[in-house]
Order: structure tokens, then C-alpha cells, then sequence
């Protein structure tokens, strides 16, 4: 992982970048004249957010349509996420796709921890999101999201190709916006937040702990109208 | 195919002394079964597997019945006729009487003939109770494809298969202490909030969220930017 020594390089939060001499609409009119004016943040969001290669890691039958989507006829290498890499080490994105176990948690967890930053999380399928219609049973985590930072919910059950697609799309837009230095920076680039998350015990009757409090807290009570 | 009933009346010329039994089933499927007590039903299994005219050489499912304790009322009715008055009608005393029921662990095996193609035959085998007697004999040496599914039963149900070459949890996670097919198990107390719950949800529910939570204000979704 990138580390910056706090001392040596300070961290820029308190540094407001300066207003841009160049507007929006500039550049533009530049670039219809064919000069490239750009940010390195620009560059570098641009550069992530078109290669970002998934983990080669399905869990249930979400899996199925995540090979699909991947396959010719919606081919996801159109996004730049054709490479799924069997190794976590080689890995910028885990789709958590299908049902987590609670026995399976920890591993998914490990994976998750051995992938290098910057790495990105989608919960594709309603199992992913909430345990959906196993969230009442005693043996199925109620979302990945109790233990794992999650960018991305794609809702389904399972979601068809194009909707993975177009969680990708949105990921890569999520990316885009990302600013490298300042307190919106993503957690990659900050000291402040870790990378790695706390992998739960098998417990006598459950999880130990049931879920982690850094990354998650109980959703409020919808209620329906009728 | 032999009858149940057949069947039984081979066993006990075969196997005097044994304890074996019909179950019959009421329902549409009629499918009746076979108790067998647990001393000679590794003998018993070896039997019907070998038998020229049986050959019940495939044993296609275990599963465990979980039985637990009940009260049961008995009411009989004593009519006492009246000594001074020998023609008048007797007095009717209705008499309940209470008995419990020991509770105990079953399991069913569904067997079938793949020489013969002919089959289910079903037996059962019953534990001595559901606490520290919960053991049968493991048919894992007469029927390889038991294995698992005996470790599944005693997993889930908590019954002890003597014998068994791999007795160990195949489900749930060796840290494990409950039995989750049975009864009385109590599952981990995480519930969520559901917008929409019945049965036994609702009931959780209940528990959980005595009063029903004020509707949560949504913020309104903000249109993404062209």
C-alpha cells in the first residue's frame, strides 16, 4: 500500500487547493482545437476507473450471470474489466456475488483484506445487500456490508448482465469523481482510515463479532405507507 | 416389489429377536416404513443390500426427524352405574390423564435397487432420547453414499452415528455448539428491521420493536448530472 510519512509530507486537508485558471468550458474549447489540457488528477481517476479488474470469485448463482456478463455477448471487456484475476494480489475489484454464509464470511473477508489499494467493492444481488430471502435464517450474513466498505449495491436476484454493467459504469463514475488530495480524498490516499478489516471468529452460536461497527451501522426502519 | 409388511416378516425369520416394526404413513403417499432397533441394523442394512431379491444396493437420502417431548391428554370415559338404583342411567366420569412423551432423535434412510430397479424401501431408526443417548448406528460401511449425509444429521440434528469413518461437521463451522434443524434451537438474536413482516417474522418483529417506528424521512433522490 501507498504510505505517506505524515511528517515528511503533511497531509493536504488543510490546504485548500487554489480556485483552477482554467474553467470547465475552456478546456473543452481547447480540446476541439486538439490540445490536451489535463489534471494529474484527471489522468489518474481516468486511468483507474478504465482498468479496474475483478476477482475472479463468484459465490452463488449471481456468479453465473457475473461469467455471463463477461462472456461475448455482453462482454464486460468493453469497460476495461475483461481481465478477472484468480489472485487477490492481482485484483482492484471484488464482487461479492451471491449468498455469504456466515461460514464463508471470513474468507470473503480475507480476500478482500489481501487485495491491494485502490480497491473497490460491489454487492451485485439481493443475498449480497441484505441476506435477502435467506435474512432471517441463522446461517446467512444479512449483507457483506457488515464487515466490508461497500462501493457499489446492484439490486437483483440475480441482477440480469446489463445491470452489473451498469453497476460497473457507475463505479467508474464513482472513480472519476475521486480527488486526490483534500478531506473527500478516497481511503487509499488518506492515513486516517485503514484498509484492512477485522476478520470475525467462528463463535459458539454466531459470528464473533456480528458485525463490524467501522464500516457499518443498523439501517433506519422503513416503514411502508399501506 | 416386497411390501413393508413382506419385508418385515422376512426380517424377524432371518433375524429372530430383532425389533422391527411398520410404520404406516396416512397420508396420500402411503409411503410406510420400517423401524428398526438399533442393535441389529447394521445386520439388517447388510441384508437388504445383499438379498438376491431385494438388492437394494443404493441408499439415495438420510435425513433426521427431530421428535421433541409432549404432553400428552388421554381422556377416558368411566361410567359407574349406581348401586341403590340399578336402573338408573349411569353416571359418566370423563377421566383426563396426563403422560409425556420422551422425546428422541429419528433417522430415515430411503433405499433403492438399481439391479432391480425397484424401490423406496424406507426404514427408520429411532435414538434413546434427544440429550446423551443420541446415538444409532452409523450405515456408512453398508452404504458409502451415506457418509455425508450422515455427517449433515449430525450436524444439524446433533445424532451420533457409531461407527461413521469421519464423524465431524459438514455445514456449520467445527466451533459450532447448536443443532439448528431442531426444535428448540434458538438462532442468534440479530433481527432487522422489515418493512413488511409476517409469521414468525412478525413475531421478532414484535419483540423487537414494540412500538412501530416513525416512518424515516427519504431524502429525495438528486438527478444525476447529464
Amino acid at each position: 500500500m501507498f504510505k505517506r510519512d505524515p511528517e515528511d509530507c503533511p497531509l493536504s486537508q488543510e490546504v485548500t487547493p487554489p480556485p483552477p485558471s482554467v474553467t470547465e468550458t475552456e478546456r473543452d474549447e481547447l480540446r476541439r482545437q486538439g490540445i490536451l489540457l489535463t489534471s494529474l488528477q484527471e489522468l489518474y481517476t481516468w486511468g483507474n476507473s478504465h482498468s479496474v479488474w475483478p476477482l475472479n470469485f463468484g459465490l452463488a448463482c449471481c456468479a453465473i450471470e457475473m461469467i455471463a456478463a463477461s462472456m461475448a455477448k455482453f462482454d464486460i471487456a468493453r469497460f476495461g474489466s475483461e481481465v478477472f484475476r484468480p489472485s487477490p494480489r492481482q485484483a482492484d475489484l471484488l464482487i461479492v456475488s451471491g449468498t455469504v454464509t456466515k461460514k464463508m464470511a471470513p474468507q470473503v473477508i480475507r480476500l478482500w483484506n489481501q487485495m491491494p489499494e485502490p480497491k473497490y467493492c460491489i454487492a451485485m444481488g439481493a443475498c449480497a445487500i441484505s441476506g435477502g430471502p435467506f435474512k432471517q435464517g441463522y446461517n446467512v450474513l444479512k449483507g457483506i456490508d457488515r464487515f466490508i466498505p461497500v462501493d457499489i449495491y446492484i439490486p437483483g436476484c440475480p441482477p440480469r448482465p446489463e445491470a452489473l454493467l451498469h453497476g460497473l459504469v457507475q463505479l467508474q463514475k464513482k472513480i472519476q469523481g475521486f480527488k486526490l488530495t483534500g478531506p473527500d480524498a478516497p481511503r487509499h490516499l488518506r492515513d486516517d482510515q485503514p484498509c484492512n478489516c477485522p476478520v470475525p471468529e467462528f463463535g459458539e452460536h454466531d459470528l464473533e463479532p456480528p458485525a463490524n461497527p467501522a464500516v457499518w451501522t443498523a439501517p433506519p426502519a422503513i416503514v411502508r405507507k399501506d | 416389489m416386497e411390501s413393508p409388511e413382506q419385508i418385515r416378516d422376512r426380517l424377524l425369520a432371518r433375524f429372530p429377536g430383532a425389533e422391527i416394526s411398520v410404520v404406516t404413513n396416512p397420508g396420500l403417499a402411503a409411503q410406510h416404513s420400517l423401524l428398526l432397533g438399533a442393535a441389529h441394523a447394521r445386520a439388517i442394512a447388510e441384508f437388504l443390500r445383499d438379498d438376491p431379491t431385494l438388492r437394494l444396493d443404493q441408499c439415495s437420502n438420510v435425513t433426521g426427524i427431530d421428535w421433541p417431548e409432549k404432553e400428552i391428554v388421554e381422556t377416558t370415559n368411566i361410567s359407574t352405574p349406581d348401586p341403590a338404583n340399578p336402573a338408573a342411567p349411569p353416571t359418566a366420569v370423563e377421566q383426563k390423564t396426563k403422560r409425556l412423551q420422551p422425546g428422541f432423535l429419528e433417522v430415515v434412510y430411503h433405499l433403492y435397487s438399481i439391479t432391480h430397479r425397484h424401490g423406496p424401501v424406507i426404514f427408520r431408526l429411532r435414538t434413546g432420547n434427544r440429550t446423551d443417548q443420541a446415538t444409532v448406528p452409523s450405515l456408512t460401511p453398508v452404504w458409502r453414499s451415506c457418509e455425508f449425509q450422515e455427517r449433515e444429521v449430525f450436524d444439524l440434528f446433533g445424532v451420533t452415528f457409531v461407527g461413521h469413518p469421519d464423524l465431524r461437521r459438514i455445514l456449520m463451522w467445527d466451533e459450532f455448539k447448536d443443532h439448528p434443524m431442531r426444535r428448540d434451537y434458538v438462532e442468534p438474536d440479530d433481527y432487522e428491521w422489515e418493512p413488511t413482516p409476517h409469521g414468525a417474522v412478525l413475531e421478532k418483529t414484535k419483540a423487537h420493536y414494540p412500538t412501530p417506528p416513525a416512518p424515516a424521512s427519504v431524502a429525495p433522490v438528486k438527478a444525476a448530472a447529464p
